[in-house]
């Protein structure tokens, strides 16, 4: 027996999407890649958290550290933006405020990567 | 004493308030607990980036709070949060391929985990103090 659900649980669509390797994947990915970009961030971190707007201008907009910043940020808030998700589900148990918290997680990750990203372009090329 | 007397010892699951704190347990907590930090600390440091592209007085301002003391404890803790989460999620990589589920090893990769995070967060903390 390939399909242990009811007729009526198939027509209603509901129970597993079928998405958890995926995200229990993109988790692992993205933990992969955070391990060399976080330690480069938090050294950087430390090193320039008093600098001032030239100096901390002058290093946003080098080619290196806009690559390497982009993807930190990127990564960064993806992975965590999956990992809120798994908290969400395991804590919240209300349908309704568990879609809606994931939901708004996704569009504030989004909304302060897509600015974060902008600005460093910005910085970077000069605008 | 018959079977039906006799006390059986079957495993409780944990519950929290009443269950004696252990180095995995504490550890599986903190992993979360600063999980959750690091991304509400992601969206302060990406607003840096933020105001440093807008002007240098947004940016001056911003700076202000980040060399308050308010503003060291925000900066040392996510530094703590992420050394102490990057440690334990290697820890969890290494779950993921199979390796190191014994107890022993699981409480030895334990206290690495807390020794190289409390190691890397002070050099962190007594590098930047000595920077500002």
């Amino acid at each position: 027996m390939s399909d242990l659900r009811t007729p009526l649980a198939r027509a209603r669509g509901l129970g597993s999407a079928r998405d958890g390797l995926h995200h229990w994947w993109a988790q692992r990915l993205t933990a992969i890649a955070l391990i060399p970009l976080v330690v480069w961030f938090a050294i950087s971190l430390v090193m320039l958290s008093g600098a001032d707007y030239d100096i901390a201008r002058a290093w946003i907009g080098s080619p290196l550290v806009m690559v390497l910043l982009i993807l930190t940020i990127a990564v960064g808030l993806h992975h965590g933006q999956l990992g809120l998700q798994v908290v969400i589900e395991d804590y919240v148990h209300g349908d309704g405020w568990k879609l809606a918290l994931i939901v708004a997680v996704r569009f504030v990750a989004v909304v302060f990567g897509l600015a974060a990203i902008v600005a460093i372009l910005r910085i970077g090329f000069g605008g | 004493m018959s079977v039906a007397n006799r006390p059986v010892h079957r495993p409780l699951s944990p519950h929290l308030q009443v269950y004696r704190p252990q180095l995995t347990s504490v550890l599986s907590i903190l992993h979360r607990a600063t999980g959750i930090a690091l991304s509400v600390g992601a969206l302060y440091l990406a607003t840096w980036v933020i105001y440093a592209a807008a002007s240098p007085k947004a940016y001056a301002l911003f700076q202000s709070f980040n060399m308050s003391i308010a503003g060291r404890i925000v900066l040392g803790g996510w530094l703590f949060c992420a050394f102490y989460h990057l440690c334990n999620g290697i820890r969890h990589l290494f779950w993921d391929a199979g390796y190191g589920f014994e107890l022993k090893d699981a409480y030895r990769s334990g206290w690495i985990v807390v020794a190289v995070s409390a190691i890397a967060t002070a050099v962190s903390w007594i590098v930047g103090l000595r920077l500002v």
